[in-house]
């Protein structure tokens, strides 16, 4: 027990907001991927999917270096298990950002001009769902008192982006001289992007239980 | 032979370290904030310093007791109490070694025909169920602030655990340090007066008296008993009764010290009276039940739900148990020592009512009337004494507790050699020289060797609202006694 400790506590806690920095900016560069996408601008979308590999790359380091030294050095005995579970179920939202895109990148889909709106919509949704999210994560460290508020907004958000993709789905299906095939290639697109607040949602409430689990 | 009568103490000791430092670090080491080697040598250091540096402070109530005046005897009583304190810890229950040594101290007095102080008795027995609660109660008012100034300060959760860590740390070597400060006397007292080594000076800056080294090592054998033998009493104490957070750990071994230091205090104390407030009695509390106390006050904080009751009422019924054993092994091992083995387990302390001694009670005016056939038989033990003169008359607790100390018989002789030998702290030159007035002079009971002093020399009189002068004056003026005595040379 010494200042090394000190410094390796302060260390740790820096990673951990670099890694919420990681998922945070996923978020946004995903946002950024698709308005390029549906401008149509392909190279601005290509940088953004390299971006965002990299930020999961580098996302996947830090939390394995973070796991590693939380358990090597026993610090945080007891809350440790739910911080190790934050983690992985933050980076699986980060993983999910980068699903998306690079699915947008295999299957290139033909999305009409009309659902333009609606698909932006439900992405900025979907993306401050995460931000909710993350800014809850960061007060489970810094503000315990605070998360309750920020975990509110997580459930509002996923609420609003259920409501855009129920929306979303419903004309595309309505829309006639569209393929069966196209219809449901766009419809997988829409939920796989609206399972991504879903699972901001689940995220929440496991973190509110580790946050009555920390309570004094 | 000192050395082997010493072992029964290293004994005590070993068993002390097993059982009671396990209170101070068992709640850090069970939250896995500490890890068990890094507390046994916190523990272990700080126990050490305590004893060494403030240990000379004994506790004197215990001496109140009884005091085993032969060093067979006392050799019993350590052991008595060393192994009533091993099965204990040997069962994982947190024990008190202090109950363990009031129990082997009743053996004796028992054996012995002393009598015991049930006024003593009944003020420490008293703080074996004040304690706990009081624990308890400090505790949760810790608890509620330092969950205010969590919750206040908004601390980032790794500064937090940093904080409780050192707070551990610290709390648990300030709680090491009055440990070793308390307890050292209970394992070590009874050898002082006989301790062989010589007073050490390191180059004029560093001072080890006889006393201290003697400390030093009882304070090792504690330290070797952490080592050895206290990770499961720590389990029982950290995780048996309610799983703690690491908070609520801090809160647990930081109100247990503050419970010690409350009735452990002389300074605190002086500060009252000077006050002018109610002092707090200066009582040995056992620093299990203060923690056990504290971990319940934490648990019952937090609906009651998590405690395990079962554990609890082992625990409390070893609080029970402990000193019975204690009792019984000391009477028996005492009995077996002098009839099997031919020691001289205690020394007769005789009674009578000498003309001196009716003279003092009848000018405190207390009136012997119908105790004139006991005036000039001399009684074999307190207790046939007692005997006689409670047959015939009825008397206060406190004019009985004067006419005992007025009839004991003593023999001191004040020699050249006896003041040659004095080695105390508190002794002055000033306080030797009334000593060398009285040389050469002998006294049958050790109330006039105290007046005589104090008519010599205002250093050796009582003081008025000064109890840690008067208590000091009074354990030294016992030391003078043990160096006078020509029977225990």
């Amino acid at each position: 027990m010494d200042f090394r400790i000190l410094k390796q506590k302060l260390e740790i806690g820096k990673r951990i907001d670099d890694f919420l920095d990681n998922v945070s900016e996923s978020g946004l560069l995903f946002k950024l991927g698709v308005d390029s996408y549906l401008k149509g601008n392909v190279e601005s979308f290509e940088k953004k999917l390299e971006d965002i590999t990299h930020t999961e790359n580098q996302g996947d380091s830090l939390r394995r270096s973070i796991e590693e030294q939380l358990y090597v050095q026993t610090l945080i005995p007891e809350s440790r298990g739910d911080v190790l579970e934050l983690l992985e179920n933050m980076d699986t939202l980060l993983d999910r950002f980068k699903g998306a895109m690079w699915r947008f990148e295999i299957e290139y889909p033909t999305i009409p001009a009309e659902f333009h709106d609606d698909f932006k919509e439900l992405v900025a949704c979907v993306v401050d769902a995460v931000e909710a999210m993350v800014r809850s994560a960061r007060a489970f460290f810094k503000d315990i008192a605070s998360v309750a508020d920020h975990m509110h907004k997580v459930s509002y958000w996923e609420k609003q982006s259920d409501k855009v993709s129920t929306r979303l789905q419903r004309n595309i299906f309505r829309q006639n001289d569209l393929h069966l095939s196209h219809k449901l290639q766009l419809r997988d697109f829409v939920m796989h992007v609206d399972q991504i607040a879903d699972q901001a949602e689940d995220v929440a409430d496991q973190l509110s239980i580790y946050v009555i689990k920390r309570s004094l | 032979m000192f050395v082997f009568f010493l072992s029964s103490g290293l004994f005590l000791g070993w068993s002390l370290g097993a059982n009671d430092a396990s209170n101070v670090f068992g709640t850090a080491v069970g939250s896995k904030m500490i890890r068990f080697r890094t507390a046994a040598v916190y523990c272990s250091i700080f126990l050490i310093l305590g004893a060494v540096i403030s240990g000379a402070g004994a506790s004197h109530t215990l001496g109140k007791l009884g005091s085993v005046n032969a060093m067979a005897g006392a050799f019993i009583v350590a052991f008595s109490a060393g192994a009533s304190v091993y099965l204990m810890t040997k069962a994982r229950y947190p024990v008190s070694t202090s109950q363990a040594i009031v129990g082997a101290i009743i053996g004796w007095n028992f054996f012995s025909g002393s009598l015991t102080d049930y006024n003593s008795l009944s003020k420490i027995v008293s703080t074996w169920v004040v304690c706990p609660i009081l624990s308890a109660v400090i505790a949760i008012v810790i608890y509620k602030l330092v969950v205010f100034c969590i919750y206040t300060l908004k601390l980032h959760m790794f500064t937090q655990d940093i904080l409780t860590r050192f707070g551990l740390l610290l709390v648990g070597a300030f709680g090491s340090y009055s440990l070793g400060a308390n307890n050292i006397a209970n394992v070590m007292g009874v050898f002082v007066p006989v301790s062989p080594f010589p007073d050490i000076s390191f180059y004029g800056w560093f001072h080890l008296s006889s006393a201290q080294q003697l400390f030093f090592v009882g304070a090792v054998a504690i330290a070797v008993g952490v080592f050895t033998y206290s990770h499961k009493v720590m389990a029982t104490v950290g995780e048996g009764i309610v799983r703690l957070s690491p908070v609520a750990a801090f809160v647990v071994v930081f109100a247990h010290s503050v419970v010690l230091f409350l009735f452990a205090s002389q300074r605190l104390q002086s500060l009252l009276i000077y006050l002018g407030l109610p002092p707090i009695p200066l009582v040995p509390v056992s620093s299990s039940q203060a923690i056990v106390g504290a971990v319940i006050g934490v648990g019952l904080l937090k609906g009651g739900r998590g405690i395990r009751w079962r554990t609890l009422g082992g625990i409390t019924s070893s609080w029970l148990v402990t000193p019975v054993i204690a009792f019984i092994l000391s009477f028996i091992s005492l009995f077996f020592l002098q009839n099997v083995f031919e020691q001289e387990v205690y020394r007769s302390v005789k009674y009578e009512l000498t003309p001196q001694a009716v003279e003092r009670i009848q000018m405190a005016g207390i009136s012997l009337n119908g105790l004139e056939s006991v005036f000039g038989k001399e009684f074999a033990n307190a207790s046939q004494f007692r005997k006689a003169f409670t047959k015939q008359k009825m008397l206060t607790d406190k004019d009985y507790n004067f006419i005992m100390a007025s009839a004991e018989i003593d023999n001191l002789i004040i020699t050249a050699q006896g003041l040659d030998v004095i080695q105390n702290q508190w002794i002055t030159e000033a306080h030797k020289e009334a000593l060398r007035d009285l040389e050469g002079r002998h006294f049958s009971h050790k109330w006039l060797l105290e007046n005589a002093l104090a008519e010599k020399s205002a250093l050796w009189r009582s003081r008025v609202n000064d109890p840690q002068y008067n208590s000091d004056l009074r354990s030294s003026i016992d030391y003078i006694c043990t160096l006078f005595r020509p029977d225990d040379d």
